[in-house]
């Protein structure tokens, strides 16, 4: 007993230490940040709202708040923003039961969701606001392919288990000169629920003219491959198994060296630049009405413009359009107005796109009209 | 420690085994955790009343601290229960011998947990029948075969390891042990794949397997056995050693002959906490185990998720109460799973005691 218990003190010993060193260099281990690029049209920012902003919601938008946090403070340093990523659904529960200032989803309200919503915020509409866009790698690792090209249709076969080995003649059909061996496609999904996976499976529903018969969802369901847990164990599955192919945020993909695949929509390869997701998301058609900028990605998805990268995920902010209190309006506003300016200079690096411009009026546009 | 048995051991004469198998016997039953026997209460001549005040406020203390564990036991059992009854009413599959888990859609609910189920079973017990005798080993070798001075810092190193998180571990077997081990485990296919623990599995991620979990998990409840086993093995009265060496017995056989026969029902009881301890592991096991659409096969070699892991992975996404609720479901089996455990070892104890 008395040995354990000196185990027990040396361990927590051990770990507070560990703690306090992780504090301690904590707020500077992002750098520079956020100097950005604020566009000369940017609204004003008023610091003077409610001090500390409490936010829950998807995890695939926690890194990007992450950066907008460093921006906000950067802009009003007696400022902090927490987000919480406990889930899309968590967010919206959450914010809808008004314990959080706003919500992060990875998809809009539903019309189920919509109604209590409103009365959270005194009986005025909550509005989607799509802030975070998330380019997803189909991420592959294949000896001797060094470029790879795919659609949506060839893709879908992939992941649903139609397309069996690489160097099936659908593939090699849009791989001229790209030797691919004969070996198993091994194919790796996410094991956890997740928004990117839903997307994904998205993707391939609108785009594979109708091969993909599976349905679409936070859980993989193509039946077939290995699951791993996270982005990161997607990513290092990926790597560590040769011949198999994967989808993944951009980061992970870039992180682990892993080849990115191609998409040809129709009009040629398009590779996976944040200029060629860009493009797509300027052309997003949004569904929402007035300030509601609820998008409809399956257009996007289905026939992307030409050049453009098509398969990414957006996640919305769930804000109120009226009924804060003052100070929470303002301090929401600002927040917002950073991440969608200042915010989007450091974006990249964490691995998501940054606005087009055109989407970012929008955006201002219906952040300005929170009140 | 008073015990009566103690004086009678080391008067045996020519049996040792016998004898003292009947002495010790008596001791057993409350060797299956450390004896934690309170000293008889200090009667107090001076300052009755207020002895006797303080003493009614332990007891309610004590009882209630018991009471509130029996209370917080069954609040447990019964939000378990009522959670899970509106999903499994919903059903469309049979939650008892269905393969698959589908509970995204709560319109159409359709899981079962004979995968989670003998996922979770197979890698604990494998997990148990490594560690077990391990943890045995490491236990008499502090207790008996160390000297004091390597002991004591060998046994906080032992303990450290319960220290670790299990995160890391899950990290280490991922990224660490599951290369290492590669080799050996196509070896073992290649060579023993026709006997279904063995057979080639069901996930293409090298190492991301039942096997490796299993080891993994080896490492996690090593501490538990070890510093339980220690701790009853310590008990083991010095008379009895002591005769047995007076009767010519070598080390080994002291062992053999007191140390075991007196600590084995602890090191039983040692080893099913750390099967409790391996059926409720988490993190370390989602980090591990691929997932698989495939149907679990009882390799070693396959992926799948036990009903700890599965809950974890799908959690953070829940967002409505059906679909929570068919998750708790497989939380209760658990929770009974876990239950029946701990009944088989206490009456592994209890069986022990009367049978010598």
């Amino acid at each position: 007993m008395k040995l354990q218990r000196h185990g027990l003190v040396v361990a927590l010993a051990a770990a507070g230490a560990i703690l306090l060193a992780a504090c301690g260099s904590d707020p500077n281990a992002g750098g520079s940040g956020a100097g950005g690029t604020s566009s000369a049209n940017s609204p004003a920012v008023d610091c003077n709202g409610k001090a500390s902003l409490t936010a829950e919601g998807s995890s695939a938008q926690k890194n990007a708040m992450d950066v907008f946090a460093q921006a906000y403070q950067a802009k009003c340093s007696s400022s902090k923003i927490a987000y919480n990523p406990t889930g899309s659904g968590a967010g919206v529960k959450q914010f809808t039961a008004g314990l959080v200032d706003f919500g992060g989803s990875d998809s809009a309200l539903s019309s189920t969701e919509t109604g209590p919503a409103a009365t959270r915020c005194q009986s005025n509409p909550a509005w989607n606001l799509p802030l975070v866009f998330g380019p997803v790698a189909i991420a592959y690792k294949v000896a001797g392919a060094d470029a790879l090209t795919l659609n949506g249709e060839v893709a879908a076969k992939i992941f649903n288990g139609h397309i069996k080995t690489w160097n099936d003649p659908a593939i090699a059909a849009l791989n001229n000169g790209v030797s691919l061996p004969a070996t198993p496609i091994n194919v790796v999904f996410r094991s956890d629920d997740s928004g990117t996976t839903d997307n994904f499976q998205k993707y391939l529903q609108a785009s594979s003219n109708g091969a993909w018969t599976q349905d679409a969802g936070k859980k993989f369901v193509g039946g077939v491959g290995s699951g791993a847990q996270g982005s990161a164990g997607v990513a290092q599955a990926i790597a560590a198994t040769e011949g198999s192919i994967g989808y993944v945020e951009l980061s992970f993909a870039q992180d682990n060296k892993l080849g990115m695949a191609k998409i040809d929509s129709g009009s040629g390869a398009v590779e996976l630049t944040d200029a060629n997701v860009g493009k797509a998301i300027a052309g997003v058609t949004v569904t929402g009405q007035g300030n509601d900028l609820t998008l409809d990605l399956t257009k996007t998805y289905a026939q992307p413009p030409a050049g453009s990268y098509p398969l990414f995920l957006a996640t919305y902010e769930i804000v109120c359009s009226k009924g804060y209190d003052a100070a929470t309006a303002t301090a929401v506003k600002s927040f917002l107005t950073v991440a969608a300016t200042d915010g989007q200079a450091n974006l990249a690096a964490a691995g998501y796109a940054p606005l087009p411009a055109e989407f970012q009026q929008k955006l201002l546009t219906a952040i300005q009209a929170i009140a | 420690m008073s015990d009566p048995t103690v004086t009678d051991g080391p008067t045996g004469t020519g049996e040792p085994g016998d004898r003292w198998g009947a002495s010790v016997s008596a001791v057993v039953p409350e060797a299956g955790i450390p004896p934690t026997e309170p000293p008889p209460p200090e009667e107090g001549t001076a300052g009755a009343t207020f002895v006797q005040r303080g003493d009614r406020i332990f007891r309610f203390l004590a009882t209630g601290s018991g009471a509130f564990v029996v209370a917080l036991i069954g609040a447990i059992g019964l939000f378990l229960l009522i959670q899970a009854i509106p999903p499994l009413l919903q059903n469309n599959a049979n939650f008892l011998t269905s393969r698959q888990f589908e509970a995204g859609d709560p319109n159409n609910l359709h899981f079962g947990i004979l995968d989670l189920l003998l996922v979770t079973v197979e890698v604990s017990l494998f997990a148990l029948i490594l560690a077990m005798p391990i943890g045995l080993g490491i236990a008499l070798f502090l207790t008996q075969y160390a000297p004091a001075k390597v002991a004591r810092p060998f046994g906080y190193m032992v303990d450290l390891l319960a220290a670790v998180p299990s995160i890391i571990f899950g990290l280490w077997g991922l990224f660490v042990l599951a290369p290492a081990i590669q080799p050996f485990a196509l070896w073992l296919q290649d060579s023993l794949g026709w006997f279904f623990l063995f057979s080639p599995g069901n996930v293409q991620i090298a190492g991301a397997t039942v096997f490796t979990a299993g080891i993994v998990l080896a490492v996690m409840i090593l501490p538990i056995i070890t510093a339980i086993s220690r701790e009853v093995f310590q008990r083991t009265p010095r008379a009895h050693i002591e005769a047995a060496l007076a009767l010519g017995a070598t080390k080994w056989e002291v062992v053999r002959m007191t140390v075991w026969p007196f600590g084995r029902a602890g090191y039983v009881s040692a080893s099913m906490l750390g099967l409790g301890r391996a059926l409720g592991e988490t993190i370390a096991l989602m980090i591990i185990l691929a997932a698989t659409p495939a149907i679990f096969t009882g390799s070693l070699f396959d992926g799948g998720a036990t009903f700890a892991s599965k809950i974890a992975l799908s959690f953070a996404e829940l967002n409505n109460n059906l679909s929570a609720g068919a998750f708790i479901a497989a939380g209760l089996v658990l929770f009974v799973l876990t239950f029946l455990v701990n009944a088989a070892a206490r009456w592994v104890i209890a069986r022990s005691g009367a049978k010598a």
